[in-house]
């Protein structure tokens, strides 16, 4: 039994099958994935005070036309999934924030709580992966979660597999490394969210929007509907990193100017953002003399792309992609460290949700067959490689062993490209062409792989995706 | 977003989904003759709509009195005619709903009389707004 | 009327009005802005120097070697965070030997302590990654590294303990001699008192001017710096400064004492007090000044950029004590670099030349200890749980890139001189400072200072009063008839 905090009588230390970091979109997909697996004794741990993570601010409509066939708000989307947790019964604890990720040196399987006893769920049954465990004792080390919360307290949780479902954050001002004051009024994009959305208070009055990616430019569109003035949206690159409707639906309908290829090159105002000064940039992104408008506002809003949130991946030493910031995986979305796996935006960052709890699903379906013995050791990976225009895939190499009958690859090209073909080759050679009409990198694309072509070349050492004419 | 390629062409971007088609029309005397680029039938539909009759759902927040946040999310259950969006917005301005409310509660009938309900999107329990538990 | 006003709550004022607080006076310190920590304190290197810099004799010489050796039992005392890394002054050719050389000596005649020469190989052992071109450096192991928020606010904090009282958001605009003492005449009031200590920064001079006929000038010289994330917050151990040639003073890359990786600064001396804005030739020059020194400075891994600015008095020394002209008056001015590490010092140098001029009897119940706010993210796992079990607000993260819980923001905000901005809550607990800067605890920071202070959140501010977060509610800008703002096309 664990030992129990005399005052608050917490348990220091329990045992579950499957731990899940992060309770959004990917979360609760990869829950209800692995529980309809058969994994009984698992628990998502979510840091905020509700389940459906980044959804519950994200109030406009769009998501779900791939899953659900009809167009939901983000809060609603995250209803549907929230909704079959509490069905299943699955456990799930909230305000509950996770600082430690480490893995088992010794054997110490003679203590602990089952999780989902506290919340008064599946309790005491026999798990589904104990007869695994028995069998990896020894062979895989358990992973050590530590966690805490207000009403738990500080506690470890031993664990047979862990899915990585944390999310991303915003890139903040700093990594842009804009020059100028640092006053009041400078917001990401999802903070100025939150508080529009969430708490019905506006960070500001008149707006420019530095990054058209799609949080910005939905931001546009929310703010001047709260009754804001948006002057500009500044998008460095000479396209914009969000979807096509948005920039229809978002600035179009109302008038909002997108700048390309500029910039906010200052930043003025002592306490409250007075003004910003915007410039065009040359090919090299570097601002062009001469091309500097001021203009005057109080908020500068930055929407400048999402960073995967790998702190905790970091502390396993998982191995990882610096095109996506996310962890290593291969075909069963498993990390370097075996019964670690990754879904959602912690892994990549996607476009829509709808791929999120696709990704996520997938993730708790092998962690489910991780459990249960079903899934085999790597042996061979065959790595995925970036050709020509492609910045990165998802998975990063494939065990043609372990893989279904056909394998998703996600991918995100590097540039805005028509009429071109997306070709996939093995050992270099091409195997299948795609004409496409339009890639651009704010959207995700994807490709599937067939068993049987891969099994049909000899000594398959790589595959690779690449855009050509 | 609507490209005049001449008094008989043009270009839209679908919004039906993300996809974002291209989609071009060419008209003669303000009837469509022929609309290409859309991947499916709902690009046809949107821009013979988005060109006679565009419309938009709309999602924003009411008030919340009593309630573990002060606002809650609403949407029209479906598109509203583009040009009355600020009147719906403005409508909205003045409603307030008693906590708890849920996901599918009506927030306003009949929103600026186009025959469209605005609906809450999510649950807001009893409670003060307040980070204390 | 009180005994002793000390003007300005920075890193100098406070530590001099802990010094005070010694004795049996009745001390007031006027800061103009809404916190202590503000100004020149909240913007520099964090660097305790080892003293070898200045020039021997100078008052600077005198007070970095005793300031630098005070630090570390005053960081024991205080509860702040300090750590001795040693640093190192890079040459880069072999032509600067004599340079170098001379360094040592000066250090040597300050009165520096283990200083030594080492060779490039030395130099690459003790620093793998400094750059290649390295071929010779002034080790000195006494060189440290300090959080300059916690000093500052570890100084107040006890000196309020001990009877100082602050009073914030007063800004002294004119000082009159009296027969007597001084009257200072604020936008809170009027003060008297017998003794006035300024220690205004960027402004000692202005003050000064007032009351004496031997004038000073201070020239703000600006410093912008980059910071890293904690991720490479190790690619250097040492503070690794650059020997200064004729192409300039050169910029540093060092640790901070809480891990990250700082680089940093520029010199230009600016006209305007106020202009802590960083600019683009700024931050280019620092990353280029910097990449000097190691071998790939990680310059991706930014997650801010600030400015500060020192307060450089035009003769290149401190100016302290009392002008000839102008008895009760007590000048600590023109405290630039190494005015961090001469802090300690200087309070001490000062409350005993008050003492001299108005004597007084030293308390029996002077408090010199203080303890800081728990620190979560540092604290081993039994120093956790005994925290979490004493007010399960310590198991509440507000801020996840820095690990700082409610518990901490808490005590922050009902400790003396406690917190009520968003940068108060920042630099006490460090909640903000990390790689999302902000981004996701400011909310939370917000609704808890609204909450503790008893205001609204549209009233929490990021500093001074101009700097609300928050400037409404939603639909404020809708109004009925007109349809200027979001009009739907």
């Amino acid at each position: 039994m664990g030992s129990a905090c005399k005052v608050h009588g917490w348990v220091e230390r329990m045992r579950v099958d499957l731990v899940i970091i992060g309770g959004g979109p990917a979360g609760l997909a990869a829950a209800i994935a692995a529980r309809e697996a058969g994994i009984e004794n698992l628990v998502i741990l979510e840091r905020d005070a509700r389940l459906g993570g980044i959804l519950n601010q994200c109030i406009h409509n769009g998501f779900g036309l791939h899953t659900f066939k009809e167009e939901l708000t983000g809060p609603e989307y995250a209803g549907r999934y929230i909704e079959k947790v509490r069905e299943m019964k699955i456990p799930y604890r909230l305000d509950t924030i996770v600082i430690d990720l480490g893995e088992t040196q010794e054997d110490c399987a003679d203590h602990g709580e089952e999780a989902g006893r506290v919340n008064g769920e599946s309790g005491g049954r026999r798990s589904a992966a104990e007869g695994v465990r028995e069998q990896s004792r020894g062979g895989r080390a358990r992973k050590l979660v530590t966690a805490m919360s207000r009403k738990d307290g500080l506690y470890t949780i031993e664990a047979e597999a862990v899915i990585l479902a944390m999310g991303c954050r915003e890139r903040p001002r700093g990594a842009l490394n804009i020059p100028g004051y640092r006053p009041a009024g400078i917001y990401s994009a999802g903070t100025a969210q939150r508080y529009v959305n969430m708490e019905g208070r506006m960070p500001g009055r008149e707006v420019v929007i530095l990054g058209s990616g799609d949080i910005g430019l939905i931001m546009a569109r929310r703010m001047t509907l709260e009754g804001a003035k948006v002057k500009l949206v500044a998008e460095l690159m000479p396209y914009s990193g969000g979807l096509k409707r948005n920039i229809v639906q978002c600035l179009d309908d109302y008038g909002i100017p997108l700048r390309l290829r500029t910039t906010v090159v200052n930043i003025k105002g002592k306490e409250r953002v007075e003004a910003v000064v915007v410039a065009k940039v040359d090919e090299n992104s570097r601002p062009i003399p001469g091309t500097e408008e001021e203009i005057p506002c109080d908020t500068l809003l930055l929407s400048c792309g999402l960073i995967p949130e790998n702190e905790l991946s970091g502390k396993l030493g998982l191995a990882m992609n610096p095109a996506t910031n996310g962890p290593l995986v291969n075909e069963s979305l498993e990390t370097g460290v075996p019964g670690v796996f990754a879904c959602g935006n912690v892994l990549h960052v996607h476009d829509l949700v709808d791929y999120v709890s696709e990704e996520a699903a997938q993730a708790g379906r092998k962690a489910a067959s991780y459990l249960q013995g079903n899934l085999p050791k790597p042996q061979e990976e065959i790595p995925v490689r970036v050709g020509k225009g492609v910045r990165y895939t998802v998975p990063g190499a494939v065990d043609v062993r372990r893989m279904g009958e056909t394998q998703l690859i996600r991918f995100r090209v590097d540039n805005v490209y028509r009429d071109k073909n997306l070709e996939v080759c093995l050992n270099g050679k091409p195997v299948s062409s795609r004409r496409k009409r339009m890639l651009a990198p704010g959207e995700m694309e994807q490709v599937v792989l067939r068993k049987a072509d891969l099994e049909g070349v000899l000594d398959l050492r790589e595959i690779s995706l690449q855009i050509v004419d | 977003m609507e490209t005049i390629l001449s008094p008989e062409k043009k270009e839209l971007i679908c919004i039906g989904c993300p996809l974002g088609c291209n989609v071009a029309v060419e008209l003669e005397d303000g009837q469509i003759t022929a609309i290409t680029g859309n991947t499916c039938p709902r690009g046809a539909d949107y821009v013979r709509k988005e060109l006679t009759d565009p419309k938009r759902i709309v999602t924003s927040l009411v008030r919340v009195k009593g309630g573990e946040l002060a606002v809650v999310p609403v949407k029209t259950v479906s598109d509203i005619p583009k040009g009355q969006v600020m009147d719906c917005i403005r409508e909205l301005k003045a409603v307030e709903l008693n906590a708890p409310v849920s996901m599918g509660d009506v927030a306003v009938k009949n929103v600026c009389g186009t025959g469209v309900d605005v609906v809450v999107t999510a649950n807001v329990e009893k409670g003060t707004s307040c980070i204390e538990e | 009327m009180t005994d002793i006003i000390v003007i300005g709550g920075g890193v100098t004022g406070c530590a001099i009005a802990r010094e005070l607080s010694r004795r049996d006076w009745k001390v007031t310190v006027l800061e103009r802005a809404s916190d202590v920590c503000e100004g020149t304190s909240k913007a520099n290197s964090g660097i305790v120097h080892g003293g070898f810099d200045a020039a021997p004799g100078s008052r600077k010489a005198a007070l970095n070697v005793e300031g630098s050796r005070m630090m570390e039992a005053l960081s024991r005392e205080l509860d702040f965070p300090y750590k001795r890394n040693g640093s190192l002054v890079l040459s880069f050719d072999e032509k600067d030997r004599p340079l170098l050389q001379r360094l040592y000596d000066q250090g040597q005649q300050n009165g520096v302590e283990g200083l030594e020469i080492l060779e490039a190989e030395q130099v690459r052992r003790l620093e793998p990654e400094v750059s290649e071109n390295v071929v010779a450096a002034l080790h000195a192991p006494s060189g440290g590294i300090v959080c300059p928020f916690g000093l500052t606010i570890a100084l107040a904090e006890n000196a309020a303990v001990n009877g100082v009282e602050f009073r914030l958001n007063t800004e002294v605009e004119r000082i009159e001699k009296l027969e007597e003492g001084y009257r200072l005449i604020t936008n809170r009031g009027i003060f008297r008192s017998a003794v006035v200590v300024n220690a205004a920064g960027v402004y000692a001079d202005r003050f000064h001017n007032m009351v004496s006929a031997e004038k000073i000038r201070i020239i703000p010289r600006k410093g912008e710096y980059c910071l890293m994330d904690k991720k490479v917050g190790d690619y250097v151990s040492h503070t690794l400064f650059q020997l200064p040639t004729k192409f300039g003073k050169g910029v540093l890359v060092t640790p901070t004492v809480h891990g990250n990786l700082l680089a940093g600064p520029t010199a230009v001396d600016v006209g305007d007090p106020e202009s802590v804005d960083t600019t683009p030739q700024g931050l280019e020059e620092v990353l280029k000044r910097a990449g000097l020194s190691v071998r790939a400075l990680p310059a991706r891994q930014i997650i801010t950029s600030f400015a500060g600015l020192r307060a450089h008095e035009e003769q290149g020394d401190f100016v302290l004590g009392q002008p000839d002209d102008a008895p009760g008056f007590f000048d600590a001015a023109g405290i630039e670099s190494p005015g961090l590490t001469c802090a300690p010092a200087i309070g001490r140098y000062i409350a005993q030349e008050v003492a001299g001029y108005l004597p007084a009897a030293e308390k029996k119940d002077f408090i010199a200890v203080r303890k800081g706010i728990p620190n979560m993210e540092t604290a081993g796992p039994e120093e956790r749980k005994r925290l979490i079990e004493e007010n399960p607000a310590y198991a509440k993260v507000i801020c996840r890139c820095e690990l700082v819980t409610e518990g901490e923001i808490l005590d922050a905000i009902h400790r003396p001189l406690g917190a009520t901005t968003l940068d108060g809550i920042k630099r006490r607990t460090r909640a903000g400072m990390g790689r999302c800067q902000a981004g996701f605890c400011a909310p939370g920071t917000v609704e808890i200072l609204a909450r503790e202070l008893g205001k609204d959140m549209g009233e929490i501010c990021k500093n001074e009063p101009g700097s609300r977060f928050l400037t409404g509610y939603d639909k404020d800008g809708v109004t009925a008839a007109e349809k200027t703002n979001g009009q739907c096309m």
